[in-house]
């Protein structure tokens, strides 16, 4: 029996598939950095190769939450989330202020980013909330984690990190979803968001900084452009189109070589991709996400328990949402907020705790293996 | 380890949930890769263009204009290197800065470099902001062009005029093209600061001449940055032209004129070609075809001597007596008078009330059609001009090319008027007076020449009545071949007129010279034949009197060919204000024919100059600047 638990702890073809995509879409995401980012000159490190080592950081996380058993790492979800709130009121204290936001917290010449970290405690301590009791009522099903959620989403709107807040809210609703709203429920839920929604949407709006709120109204009202705040959904749109069928080639984006398409490393580099293979290498790419959310649902449909299944819906609501929101704010169909692109952005931050994600789901999935011996 | 908060049944709704959700990220998925589709493939070139106008900015690459030579391959106007300050609108982030730093570099004028900033036009065109800056200016910009974002300094070539004010009004100027005519079709190729031929031979010739722009693409980034060239297409220069003047006639033209306004012309009788065409006064082409100041522009446009008028082709005046050499040819030709005939001049001619007078007081004599030439009698050619009326008389001026154009190829040619019934009646509203026809017998009351339209005129008398279209150019020289292409003589139709008659008219041309009103232009060199002409300016016939204000005086004509038996030029002569033909135009013409006969062997062959000097943009800056 040791021999089969230590065998099911060897990887099978179904975790090289899982492995293979996000290996290829972390190629695919340094090679996008290096092609926007070699000509810069800069002093340190350059970016890319600070993404890979970031990388390497996610890959031993990756491990770390592979090896320990979830309910274990459940078992800490509170103090996580406590940890978090702490955190994240010292970024607004002590952070590092960058475009107008307050996010990071420095390290070294590194930078972390709380928010990012809070994703991945949010879907830990609301999987830990639903698991441990039936929970019955909208009222517990419903409004208790939403209280739950509140102050972590609040801190975050504050710094203010609109994407982030949004992550928050995804995880929340998607979460719920799987753990089953009834019809009741639901329009309960929708009647409160229309009564809260002017005071939410003060709370929101305002704690918008200015360039957001442009932002959000140059994309629903492009005649709203004033000052070129259209630019990056602009740029990004003509970076993605003159891609055309083929793309421009690695090194061949001429709107992200020559610094047209702002942000290009970041939120931005989808667009950089997208330039440079074109349609086919875009396909290519929405084929790897898919890929991977399928993987991930397998292991949400197939885990051991409510616990596990909870913890793999967050992480494909969190991951998912990134994916969805950030294409299509590149692809110029949503307005543009700051989400980053799951593992192809660059930051330390994201793609350690997306790293972090994929360890919890690889564990959930083997877990569901231990049971039957 | 079950998880005692969630039943089996809710762990199965959960798993249908999740199946439901794998549906709804393909369907999201495949929304997103529909957008990809419709940016990438469907919109993709619409997309490519607008990458590519992102980051390239064109240059345009001004053609060299083709050079101009005299008939000997004397040059007359080639191009000069010159710097000039272009801006990228797009690239200037802040216009204000931009205009202190340039004005404190190198001191322009501060409103008119806003007034051309905020000048309309594309933004990523770059516009032309002051041309002719000296090597000294350019090289303040080019030092410190990281401070001037969008501004950039292009080694153009100028247009010069070698021989300064020499045959100002037929070689012309040029200048930027205005905004009407970079709208017109004929401007395909050219563009906000193209040069264009305004006037003269540049402007008849200008499609010749200017070429083809070319083009450099460069990349830039998103502050305006040359990257890199990505092409250069190469402009096209304009093809050279050879004129039909000899610019050692030419000038001989303008000395004789000196500082009197009038014109000359010299023709080829034989071809047409135009050996010299003076206007006087005249003005500098190298100024114009420089930038002006509104204020220099003014002064030289409202200059009461009018010196942009090109008095060769555009001075309308009465022909005076050279208008007898039509009449007489009408009235042979009609048969009012046979060549023999005489008629009694008694230094008057009665009619209505009023009695015309001859210039010779105490009148002529008897005198045949021949003698009247000869001495310009009036009395005769009042007589025969009321026998034949006004309507006989004006086809045969029309008949010699006069009130139409020569066809010269120039602009703007004026016609002058061959007065009519008809035409009376439509640009006067008023019926002919029988005086009147008195009057325009000796070239008097409406009728109005050209002196282009007399050489003209002369010329086909002296060519037996065949005329040749005046013209200005004889050969084009094409750059890309080197092959010199020689334009044919375009004949002006032939006079219906007999050779008798003409014969008749030249003999007695012959005679004006040898004994006649125009003795001083007998020459020892070359026989010459012509008509005096004097044109009175104020409707009173007050004579020449030497104490009349100037510019009432009347103005001198002499229409000559030489050599009598063989003519090879005609020459016509006005001088404004100088009183007779005979003593005021008479010897110049002379002079002309003496000076065609001592400069040049008759009609020189085109010399063929090999590959002339021809400056070409930067590089004659770097061989210049070492």
């Amino acid at each position: 029996m040791i021999d089969r638990v230590l065998d099911s702890r060897r990887l099978d073809s179904f975790d090289w598939q899982f492995l293979g995509v996000i290996g290829a879409i972390l190629v695919i995401g340094v090679l996008s950095i290096y092609s926007v980012t070699y000509a810069q000159a800069g002093t340190g490190l350059p970016l890319y190769a600070k993404q890979m080592v970031w990388i390497l950081i996610g890959c031993a996380v990756f491990l770390a939450m592979l090896m320990v058993d979830y309910h274990e790492i459940a078992r800490w979800s509170y103090v996580l989330y406590a940890v978090m709130l702490l955190l994240l009121a010292v970024v607004l204290v002590a952070g590092k202020t960058s475009r107008g936001a307050q996010r990071w917290i420095p390290l070294g010449p590194f930078a972390f980013q709380p928010s990012e970290f809070a994703k991945l405690v949010l879907i830990l301590v609301l999987a830990t909330y639903y698991a441990n009791a039936p929970r019955e009522g909208w009222l517990q099903r419903v409004v208790l984690p939403g209280l739950i959620m509140m102050p972590g989403l609040l801190l975050i709107l504050k710094q203010p990190d609109l994407g982030s807040g949004l992550s928050f809210l995804s995880i929340y609703t998607g979460m719920l979803l799987v753990v089953g709203m009834r019809s009741k429920a639901l329009g309960v839920l929708l009647l409160g968001a229309l009564m809260l929604f002017p005071f939410a949407w003060e709370m929101v709006w305002g704690a918008l900084h200015d360039y957001q709120r442009e932002r959000i109204m140059t994309f629903v009202d492009p005649a709203y452009d004033t000052g070129g705040k259209g630019y990056h959904g602009l740029q990004s749109r003509i970076a993605i189109g003159s891609g055309e069928l083929l793309g421009k080639g690695l090194y061949g984006g001429t709107q992200s070589q020559l610094k047209f398409l702002p942000e290009g490393h970041t939120d931005f580099v989808f667009a950089v991709f997208a330039e440079e293979w074109g349609f086919l290498g875009g396909l290519v790419f929405l084929g790897l996400f898919v890929a991977l959310i399928m993987l991930s649902l397998e292991i949400a449909l197939k885990a051991k328990d409510a616990l596990g299944a909870l913890l793999a819906s967050g992480v494909i609501a969190m991951i998912g949402f990134c994916f969805v929101v950030n294409i299509g704010m590149t692809a110029g169909l949503l307005p543009i907020v700051g989400i980053p692109l799951p593992l192809m952005s660059y930051g330390g931050s994201a793609v350690v705790t997306t790293m972090a994600a994929l360890g919890l789901l690889l564990n959930i999935k083997r877990r569901r293996l231990t049971l039957f011996y | 380890m079950v998880g005692h908060g969630v039943s089996q049944d809710e762990l199965r709704e959960l798993q249908r949930r999740l199946t439901i959700l794998k549906i709804a990220v393909l369907l999201i998925v495949g929304l997103l890769a529909l957008r990809l589709w419709h940016l990438q493939i469907r919109d993709g070139s619409y997309y490519r263009d607008l990458s590519e106008n992102n980051r390239t900015r064109s240059v345009i690459l001004a053609p060299a204009r083709g050079l101009i030579y005299d008939r000997n391959g004397v040059l007359l106007a080639n191009n000069v290197p010159s710097f000039t300050l272009y801006v990228t609108l797009e690239d200037v982030k802040d216009r204000h800065v931009l205009v202190q730093r340039l004005v404190r570099l190198i001191g322009l004028d501060e409103s008119a470099l806003r007034k051309k900033l905020s000048e309309r036009g594309p933004k990523l065109v770059p516009r032309k902001l002051k041309e002719g800056l000296s090597l000294r200016e350019a090289a303040l910009i080019e030092s410190h062009r990281l401070d001037l974002p969008g501004v950039m300094i292009q080694a153009e070539s100028k247009r010069n005029y070698p021989a300064g004010v020499t045959a100002a009004h037929l070689m012309g100027y040029v200048g930027q093209i205005s905004a009407e005519e970079l709208e017109k079709e004929e401007a395909e190729d050219l563009y906000q600061d193209s040069v264009v031929g305004q006037y003269g031979v540049e402007k008849t010739y200008d499609r010749i001449l200017r070429g083809k722009p070319g083009q450099k693409v460069i990349e830039a980034d998103a502050l305006g940055h040359e990257v890199r060239t990505v092409s250069v297409q190469r402009s096209r220069p304009g093809e050279d032209l050879y004129l039909t003047i000899d610019v050692r006639l030419q000038r001989l033209a303008e000395e004789l004129l000196g500082e009197e306004a009038g014109a000359i012309v010299m023709l080829d009788v034989t071809a047409g070609d135009v050996l010299a065409l003076a206007s006087r006064p005249t003005f500098d082409p190298n100024l114009l075809s420089r930038e002006l100041t509104a204020k220099q522009w003014a002064a030289i446009v409202q200059d009461e001597s009018r010196p942009l008028t090109n008095r060769a082709t555009q001075g309308q005046y009465p022909p005076g007596s050279t208008f007898k050499i039509v009449m007489a040819a009408a009235a042979l030709e009609t048969k009012t008078i046979d060549p023999s005939a005489k008629i009694r001049c008694v230094g008057g001619f009665a009619f209505g009330n009023r009695v015309y007078r001859d210039w010779k007081k105490g009148g002529h004599g008897p005198m045949d059609v021949t003698q009247a030439l000869v001495d310009s009698c009036d009395v005769f050619f009042y007589t025969v001009g009321q026998r034949m009326g006004i309507d006989t008389i004006a086809a045969y001026a029309s008949q010699f090319g006069l009130g139409r154009e020569t066809g010269i190829d120039l602009y703007s040619e004026r016609v002058g008027i061959v007065p009519s019934l008809a035409w009376k009646q439509k640009a006067k509203g008023q019926a002919w007076l029988p005086g009147e026809t008195i009057s325009a017998s000796i070239g008097q009351g409406y009728v109005t020449v050209t002196p282009i339209q007399m050489a003209h005129l002369i010329a086909t008398v002296a060519n037996d009545g065949v005329s040749f279209r005046p013209h200005l150019v004889r050969a084009v020289m094409e750059r890309e071949t080197g092959r010199l292409q020689e334009l044919p003589a375009v004949p002006n139709g032939r006079l219906s007129v007999a050779a008798d008659t003409l014969g008749l008219i030249r003999d007695a041309l012959a005679g004006v010279v040898t004994r006649g009103t125009a003795t001083r232009a007998r020459s020892a060199l070359v026989s010459i034949a012509g008509k005096t002409g004097t044109a009175q300016t104020a409707a009173l016939r007050s004579g020449d009197g030497k104490d009349l204000p100037k510019k009432l005086r009347d103005h001198a004509w002499f229409v000559s060919y030489a050599p009598t038996d063989e003519p090879r030029v005609a020459v016509a002569v006005l001088v404004e204000h100088m009183g007779h033909g005979g003593s005021a135009a008479a010897p110049l013409a002379k002079q002309m024919i003496e000076g065609y006969v001592n400069l040049t062997k008759p009609v020189t062959h085109l010399a063929r100059t090999p590959e002339p000097v021809r400056p070409d943009g930067i590089e004659v800056a770097m061989r210049e600047r070492r």
